[in-house]
Parts: structure tokens; C-alpha cells; sequence
């Protein structure tokens, strides 16, 4: 089958507006999903290289998952609502501790362990409601200036959750492992039991996602993006627009964080969301596309594909290279593309799976 | 691509006036003209002195909208048309002076209550959304009238989708009447300009305001856009009943548009009346045409 839009007429609105107007997308997406939900178990079940190792699933699918999720509620902020922030990491912090506390039960205020579902859920919301208060400088300063005010935020929760002993129920050491992962009574303890609730989250995530930023909500966050002058002379209150935009946000984040925590850390300490987890979720959003629910995916695989192809592939073509070598590599290709992207694409590969598709549409009778 | 109506989703009462309004226009595009005009004031401008530190923007200017005139504001660059607008609008706060929009006064205001009230309007520089498609400009321009929270949105289920739907409605009708439906799904930073100020037109339309403020919708357009846009803001006026105040440097334009014309020189209000008055007035062409000293 082709891919064109040929002989697919819309008929209400309601079908001119759904995610994926073209029936070969709608397709693409449900193969798919289909693959991810039954493939991969299944092919992992029976062993099928390269699913039947458990490094794939873990050290690779896992991670993949679980950042592709935090990438979008960071698009969310600085994609679509063009709010740049810095403190990603330290709203995935609040969010893992905040389930852990949740979790484990506040005996100073009565409160006994929740389910660990329960748990992630209000780590976000708890995340949302410190993001609301961090947004809330949005309202004054823009650009490099708020990205800065949210790189305070960075620094005060990195040093909250080391020194405030509270947060990690008094532990010494000051690392913290998570609760039993029991969802209505199945124990996620396999990498693949894992991988499928990873999975569920995802998806419901960027589905809800994908409503938000195409439905009334979406437009004012980007309407304040593309010129907040305009915007309010339109109607739109530029602060319900910014800190809900702040508020969703973080609460994705701060889910992707408890999930980062619970699900493929287990046991962590508060240097597993440094500057350096913000920064990097800052280049997933930029090489995968701002402004883009698919781009937050791409991103995501990307940064985490490189440093693994890195590797692999020179010790499979014999030049095996030093663990410095490979650091360095890392950090000299994600600073070019970035450049590069930033230059030649600021939409990142969503921008060229796009242009892809109009080339598509053409092919193979470019007239 | 033609796309027709849900069926059952709109009851009768909930179906926005505009719709219907835009379907009577295309029906009966020749409404008579002179019925709309009454001698009620819809907004007026008592005594506003705007000025940012020294520099003296409008000092001690009134003048007066009727409901369902066309107003120009014309006057030389620099003569504080455009902070009239801003100041109309709420984006300034006069330091002086008083403005009553629909019996109520105010001094100072946010451009969001504006908004809210029933003004909008479009810039001089266009000033759309640029990474927004047309479609979403305009629907962006809907926001005000829509309410249901994020709960539903986020689920796109029920309520948000009958809502949606709705005012996808009225905006098709919006963009059948400025005829751009071959870009509804273009990012408008990427159309030509006269193009981006028809959609910032819709944008402005799709809000339904009652005062429409057109900042030079013809600037740098061509014999043929100008017209087009004539004609637009002509039958935007007549059959929709807006009120509309404009400016424009095409005397052309304003001369055969307006209804009544005010005059600003170096912030002062120098004339007020019909075209015809105002173009004879001997200040009026010193102003434009300079005295001999």
C-alpha cells in the first residue's frame, strides 16, 4: 500500500481532527503498538534474539521508556509553551522521593504506605505543585533569565534530598530503595514485567499528551510561545496558561522520575537527578523536536542509542576503543549535532520525519 | 477538501450567533448600509494624555465610536494612532483621561478584561502565531469562549469534543468567508503576508467582538488585496453589525470606507467628522501637506 491520502475523504470534523489522519499512520501506529504490547513479550518468551536477552529489556528498552516520558513532559514546557527550564532533573527528584515518602507511609502525620501506584501518581502531583511555585517567576522574566531561575531550583532540591534526612526516612548512607512494585496484586519484578508497565504509562502519557497540546489548552501554551503580546489581546491569561503548563509538565516528569526510581533503579541516591539528567533531557527535547510528542520519543532513543552503538560497534568491527574514548565521542557528537540541529533543523528529526512523509506522499511518481 | 457538519452535535441554542450571522451574510451580501448606524456611543475617549517619559504620545484627546460605525483614525507617522489602539485596548494606562466602553469606565485595565469585554484587534506588524497552523490561530482566537477544563481535554472525551467540534464549526464559516481554505492546515509563519493579515483578520473575527480595532489591515498590500480586504471589512461591518475603528494611511480606503473620520497631529486631535468634512478642513491638509512658514 502506497502512502498517500488519495481517496481518504474526512467527513465530520471529528475525523478531520484525530491524531493521525491518514489511515497509513493509524496503521503504522496500532502494528506498532501491537509489536511493543504482544511482540516483545512474546519474542522474549521464546527467546528470539535479540529479545530474549535481558540486557535489551533493561539496560536499553527500560531506560528508553521511561526518559521518552520525561522528554515529552519537558516538551511540554519548553516545546510547546517555550518556557525554557533547567530543573527537569531536580521535578523527576521530587517526584521519586515524594512516592518514596508516599510509599513507605508518614508515621508523623498517620499516614500508612500507600499502594505503589497510588504512590507514583501523587509523587507527580506533588512535583506539579512544586513546579506551579517555580513557574510563577515565568510570569516576570523570560528566556535565559528564567532558565537560570530554574536552574535554582536544580541546585535546592539536589541539596534538599541529600541533606534533609527526612526524605530518605533517615537512611545513613543516604540512598533509598523503593518499595515492592505490587499493581492490584501483580509483583513487577521480571525486566519484562517491568518493560509492560513502563509500556502502559507511556502510552497513556502521550496519548494524554497528544490531547492536551492539540486540544484549547495546547493553543494557549503555544499561542504564549509564538507572541504572549498577541496572546493576551486574544484572551488567553498568560498566567493559567504558563504554570499549567508548568503543572503538567512536572507532573509528567515527576511521574517519569518515580517511575525511573521505583521501576529500573530500585535502590538510588539524589546524584540519579543531577544537572546532568536536566541537561540531557534538555538535548532529547532539542535533537528530537521541540514542539513534537513523536520528536520526545526520537530524541530519547537517540541519546540513548549512541552511547551504546558507540559500544558496540567498534569492538564488532575489531578496533575495540577506552571507556575515556568513548565518553569523549559522546560528548563531541551530541555538541556538533546539537549545533548542527540547532542551526540547520530547530525541529529536531521529527522536522525530517516529517519532510520524510512529504517526500513519501510523492513517491514513486514525483508528478 | 470539502469537510461538512457533524450531524446532531449542536443544539439550536447553543450554537454560537456567529454561525448563523456568517451563513445570512453569504446569502445577502448587499444588507442595507444605512440601517446599522445610530447615535449610540458605544466607546468614548474623554480628555487621554499617554506619554512615556517625555515624550508626549496623545495629550488631551477625545472623540467618541458609535455602535455599528466604521471610524478611521488617520494622521501622520508619529501621530499616536497606534497608542490610541493600544491604550483603547488596555495595553497602555492613559495618565490622564477617561475611557467608557458600553457605559463603563475605566482608567486602567489589562488587555485580558479587554479581551473579555468584547475588543479585539489586529497589529500593524502582523503579530499571529507563527508556528500555529491558520486553523489554530483562529481557533485560538475562540479561547474565551470555551470552558471545559483540562480534566476533559486531557481525556478528549464527551464534552471537549462536542466543544471542539462547535467552534471548529463557526471558524470553517470564518474561513469560507475570507476564502483561505486552501491554507487552513499551513503554518502561518510560512504564508505570504497578505495572506497572514486575512487570517489575523479571522483571528480577530473569531473572538466576536463587538469593537474591532484594524491597525492598518491594508499596509503593504496591492490594488487587489486591498480590495479583497475592503470588501471583507465592509461586509464584517454591515452584515455582522461590528463595529469597527481603523487605521489606515490609504486615503482612498478611508475616504470610501469610514463613516466618520478623527484626525491626530503630534498626539492632538486636529478634526473629527465625515470624510467629506474632514477633507476639506484647512488643518487637516496643512498637517498632510505642510504650511508655509
Amino acid at each position: 500500500m502506497l502512502y498517500r491520502e488519495t481517496g481518504q475523504f474526512k467527513s465530520t470534523y471529528s475525523a478531520d481532527m484525530g491524531i493521525f489522519p491518514l489511515r497509513q499512520d493509524r496503521n503504522a501506529l496500532f502494528v506498532l503498538l501491537a509489536f511493543a504490547f504482544i511482540g516483545v513479550p512474546l519474542l522474549a518468551h521464546f527467546h528470539v534474539w535479540p529479545f530474549g536477552s535481558e540486557y535489551l529489556l533493561r539496560a536499553i528498552l527500560l531506560p528508553f521508556l521511561i526518559l521518552s516520558m520525561a522528554a515529552i513532559g519537558v516538551n511540554i514546557l519548553i516545546g510547546y509553551c517555550g518556557q525554557i527550564s533547567l530543573g527537569s532533573g531536580a521535578f523527576m527528584a521530587i517526584g521519586a522521593y515524594m512516592a518514596y515518602k508516599f510509599g513507605t507511609g508518614m508515621p508523623e502525620i498517620g499516614l500508612p504506605p500507600l499502594p505503589v501506584l497510588v504512590s507514583i501518581l501523587l509523587g507527580g502531583v506533588c512535583s506539579a505543585l512544586v513546579g506551579i511555585l517555580f513557574g510563577i517567576p515565568s510570569l516576570r522574566i523570560k528566556g535565559l533569565y528564567l532558565a537560570v531561575a530554574t536552574l535554582a531550583a536544580q541546585f535546592f532540591f539536589d541539596w534538599v534530598f541529600l541533606r534533609v534526612a527526612w526524605f530518605t526516612n533517615y537512611a545513613p548512607s543516604g540512598s533509598v530503595s523503593a518499595p515492592e512494585l505490587n499493581v492490584f496484586g501483580w509483583v513487577v519484578n521480571e525486566p519484562l514485567e517491568r518493560y509492560l508497565l513502563c509500556l502502559t504509562f507511556v502510552t497513556v502519557f502521550a496519548l494524554i499528551a497528544k490531547n492536551l497540546v492539540r486540544g484549547n489548552i495546547g493553543r494557549q501554551w503555544m499561542a504564549i510561545r509564538d507572541m504572549d503580546i498577541a496572546a493576551e489581546l486574544m484572551g488567553i491569561r498568560p498566567f493559567f496558561a504558563k504554570l499549567s503548563a508548568f503543572a503538567v509538565s512536572s507532573f509528567i516528569v515527576g511521574v517519569a522520575g518515580a517511575l525511573w526510581a521505583f521501576v529500573y533503579l530500585g535502590a538510588w541516591e539524589p546524584l540519579a537527578f543531577s544537572i546532568d539528567r536536566s541537561l540531557q533531557l534538555l538535548f532529547m527535547v532539542i535533537i528530537g523536536g521541540l514542539g513534537s510528542i513523536l520528536g520526545s520519543f526520537l530524541g530519547a532513543g537517540f541519546i540513548l542509542i549512541v552511547p551504546i552503538m558507540l559500544n558496540l560497534v567498534p569492538s564488532e568491527l575489531g578496533v575495540p576503543l577506552s571507556t575515556e574514548t568513548i565518553s569523549h565521542l559522546e560528548f563531541i557528537i551530541f555538541g556538533s549535532l546539537i549545533c548542527f540541529l540547532l542551526i540547520k533543523e530547530p525541529h529536531g528529526f521529527a522536522r525530517l520525519v516529517t519532510l520524510m512523509k512529504e517526500k513519501l506522499r510523492l513517491w514513486p511518481f514525483p508528478y | 477538501m470539502s469537510v461538512k457538519t457533524e450531524m446532531p452535535v449542536a443544539p439550536a441554542e447553543t450554537v454560537p450567533s456567529l454561525a448563523m450571522v456568517m451563513a445570512e451574510a453569504e446569502r445577502r451580501p448587499e444588507a442595507d448600509a444605512r440601517q446599522r448606524l445610530t447615535t449610540e456611543v458605544l466607546l468614548s475617549v474623554e480628555g487621554v494624555s499617554l506619554s512615556f517619559g517625555g515624550v508626549k504620545a496623545i495629550s488631551d484627546a477625545s472623540f467618541d465610536i458609535r455602535k455599528g460605525e466604521i471610524r478611521a483614525i488617520i494622521g501622520p507617522n508619529g501621530a499616536g494612532k497606534t497608542s490610541m489602539l493600544n491604550v483603547i485596548n488596555g495595553f497602555y494606562f492613559p495618565q490622564q483621561g477617561v475611557i467608557t466602553f458600553k457605559g463603563e469606565k475605566r482608567r486602567e485595565m489589562r488587555p485580558y478584561f479587554a479581551a473579555t469585554s468584547g475588543i479585539s484587534r489586529t497589529f500593524q506588524n502582523v503579530a499571529l502565531f507563527k508556528g500555529m497552523t491558520t486553523l489554530d490561530n483562529m481557533m485560538a482566537g475562540r479561547t474565551l469562549k470555551m470552558n471545559k477544563g483540562l480534566f476533559w481535554q486531557a481525556l478528549r472525551v464527551g464534552p471537549a469534543v462536542a466543544e471542539e467540534i462547535r467552534h471548529r464549526e463557526v471558524v470553517e464559516r470564518l474561513i469560507d468567508f475570507l476564502e483561505i481554505q486552501h491554507i487552513r492546515k499551513v503554518p502561518v509563519g510560512k504564508l505570504p503576508y497578505g495572506l497572514q493579515k486575512r487570517v489575523e483578520l479571522g483571528r480577530a473575527l473569531a473572538m466576536e467582538p463587538e469593537l474591532l480595532l484594524l491597525d492598518e489591515p491594508m499596509a503593504g498590500m496591492n490594488l487587489e488585496e486591498k480590495e479583497d480586504m475592503s470588501r471583507f471589512v465592509l461586509t464584517i461591518n454591515q452584515s455582522l453589525g461590528t463595529t469597527i475603528a481603523l487605521i489606515e494611511h490609504d486615503m482612498g480606503v478611508v475616504m470610501d470606507l469610514s463613516d466618520r473620520v478623527v484626525v491626530l497631529e503630534y498626539g492632538r486631535k486636529i478634526a473629527d467628522g465625515t470624510p467629506d468634512e474632514v477633507k476639506s478642513d484647512p488643518k487637516v491638509i496643512d498637517a498632510y501637506l505642510g504650511v508655509s512658514h
